[in-house]
C-alpha cells in the first residue's frame, strides 16, 4: 500500500487522456489512442500533432482517461457471452445477396 | 560590372525578400528541430518537431519561388547550402540557440504572433503565385500561434519555476524583436507594387497581442521602446548563426554531389 503510494508522488507525467477522432463528417468518434496533456486545450492539441496530422480527421474528442468506466475482465462470462441458447438473436437463417458489401 | 549604384529592380527585390522570409523560416526550423528527441515530455517533442518541419517546408516553397524569379539556373540547396552567414538575412532572433523550453516558447510566440499579422497581410500581394504559397503556409501559422499562445499562458501562470523562467526569457529577447519591423528600400519599392507587406500597418495590433498574452500569463511585458539590435536584413548576424550553418552544410559541401536519391 505504501508502495503504491510513493510510486504515484513520483510519477512527474502529466494526467492520461484518451483521444477520440472522427474520420469525416458523420462518421462516429473512434478511439485512436492516449496521450499525456496538462489540461483539455493542451490534450487537443497533442491529439492535432499526434494523430491527425495527415489528414485522418475533422474533429476530436478528448477525454480524462480516468473519467472512462470499463467493464472489468473478471466480468467477462456474464457480459459478453451470447445467449447460444436463444438462436432467434442471430439474424443467420437469411442469406445476404452476393452483391451487398461488407460494411468496411 | 559597374560599381555605380544601379536602381534596385522589382525583380531583384521580390528575390531578396522572398529569401529573407525563407532564411526566416529555415534557421527557426533548424532551432526547434534541435528539440528532437529532447523535449519535456513525449507530446511536446512531437508538437515542435512538426512546427519545425513546417517552418523548413515553408522555407523550401519560398526559396524554390526565389531562384525562380531570380532565373539564374540556381537550385533552392545552393542559396540553403552554399551560402555563407552574411548572405543569409534572417532575424538575429531566430538564430539564438534554442535555450531552455520556455526561451523557445517566448521565441516561438514573439514570432508565431508577428508572422500571423505578416501573412494576413500577404494574403492580398498581387502574384498568384507567392500567394498561394502564403495562403498554404497561413492555416500552419495559426496553429503556431495557437500552440505557443497556450504555452505562455500555461507557463507564465504556472509554478514559480516555471514563471521566472519564461519572464526571464521573453526579458533577454526582447532586444532582438525591434528587427520584426524593420524595412528598407527592399520592401518599400515591392510595398508600391503591392508584393510586400508594410509591418508597419500592424505592429500595434501585435504589441497588443503580446502584451495582452503576457498580461494573461500574469507577466510582465518589458518596454517596447528600449534599445534594440539591428543589422541583420543586411548580413549581421550573432556568433550562432556561423555554427549552425557549419553543422547544417557540412555534409553538403563535404560532399556537393550528395543526392537524396
Amino acid at each position: 500500500m505504501s508502495n503504491n503510494k510513493k510510486s504515484q508522488s513520483e510519477d512527474t507525467q502529466w494526467p492520461l487522456w484518451e483521444v477520440f477522432t472522427q474520420p469525416r463528417d458523420g462518421k462516429p468518434h473512434e478511439h485512436a489512442g492516449s496521450l499525456h496533456a496538462p489540461d483539455a486545450e493542451k490534450a487537443l492539441e497533442n491529439a492535432r500533432d499526434v494523430y491527425t496530422r495527415r489528414k485522418e480527421a475533422v474533429n476530436i474528442w478528448v477525454v480524462p482517461s480516468d473519467q472512462i468506466v470499463a467493464s472489468k475482465g473478471e466480468d467477462e462470462g456474464p457480459f459478453f457471452d451470447p445467449a447460444d441458447d436463444k438462436p432467434y438473436r442471430h439474424p443467420q437463417f437469411y442469406s445476404v445477396p452476393r452483391a451487398t458489401k461488407r460494411r468496411s | 560590372m559597374s560599381t555605380a549604384t544601379k536602381e534596385l529592380t522589382k525583380q531583384e527585390a521580390l528575390f531578396e525578400y522572398l529569401v529573407r522570409l525563407a532564411d526566416d523560416r529555415l534557421i527557426l526550423g533548424h532551432r526547434l528541430s534541435e528539440w528532437c528527441g529532447h523535449g519535456p515530455i513525449l507530446e511536446e517533442d512531437i508538437a515542435l518537431a512538426n512546427i519545425a518541419l513546417d517552418y523548413i517546408g515553408h522555407a523550401a516553397n519560398l526559396y524554390e519561388y526565389a531562384v525562380e524569379i531570380e532565373d539564374e539556373g540556381r537550385h533552392r540547396d545552393d542559396l540553403v547550402y552554399f551560402r555563407n552567414d552574411p548572405e543569409y538575412k534572417n532575424l538575429k532572433l531566430v538564430e539564438l540557440p534554442k535555450g531552455d523550453f520556455g526561451f523557445t516558447i517566448a521565441r516561438q510566440f514573439l514570432f508565431s504572433s508577428y508572422s500571423y499579422y505578416l501573412y494576413q497581410l500577404l494574403s492580398d500581394v498581387e502574384d498568384e503565385q507567392f500567394r498561394g504559397i502564403v495562403e498554404k503556409h497561413f492555416k500552419e501559422v495559426k496553429y503556431h500561434l495557437r500552440h505557443s499562445r497556450e504555452w505562455v499562458l500555461r507557463l507564465g501562470d504556472g509554478t514559480e519555476e516555471s514563471h521566472e523562467r519564461i519572464q526571464n526569457a521573453f526579458d533577454d529577447i526582447w532586444t532582438y524583436t525591434g528587427e520584426l519591423f524593420y524595412q528598407d528600400e527592399v520592401e518599400k519599392l515591392l510595398q508600391s507594387n503591392n508584393l510586400a507587406a508594410d509591418t508597419t500597418q500592424f505592429k500595434k495590433d501585435w504589441k497588443n497581442l503580446v502584451s495582452d498574452t503576457l498580461e494573461e500569463a500574469t507577466l510582465d511585458v518589458p518596454d517596447f521602446d528600449q534599445f534594440m539590435v539591428e543589422g541583420s536584413r543586411n548580413g549581421l548576424h550573432t556568433e550562432h548563426l556561423g555554427h549552425l550553418l557549419a553543422e547544417m552544410q557540412h555534409l553538403r559541401r563535404s560532399y556537393p554531389d550528395a543526392d537524396w536519391q
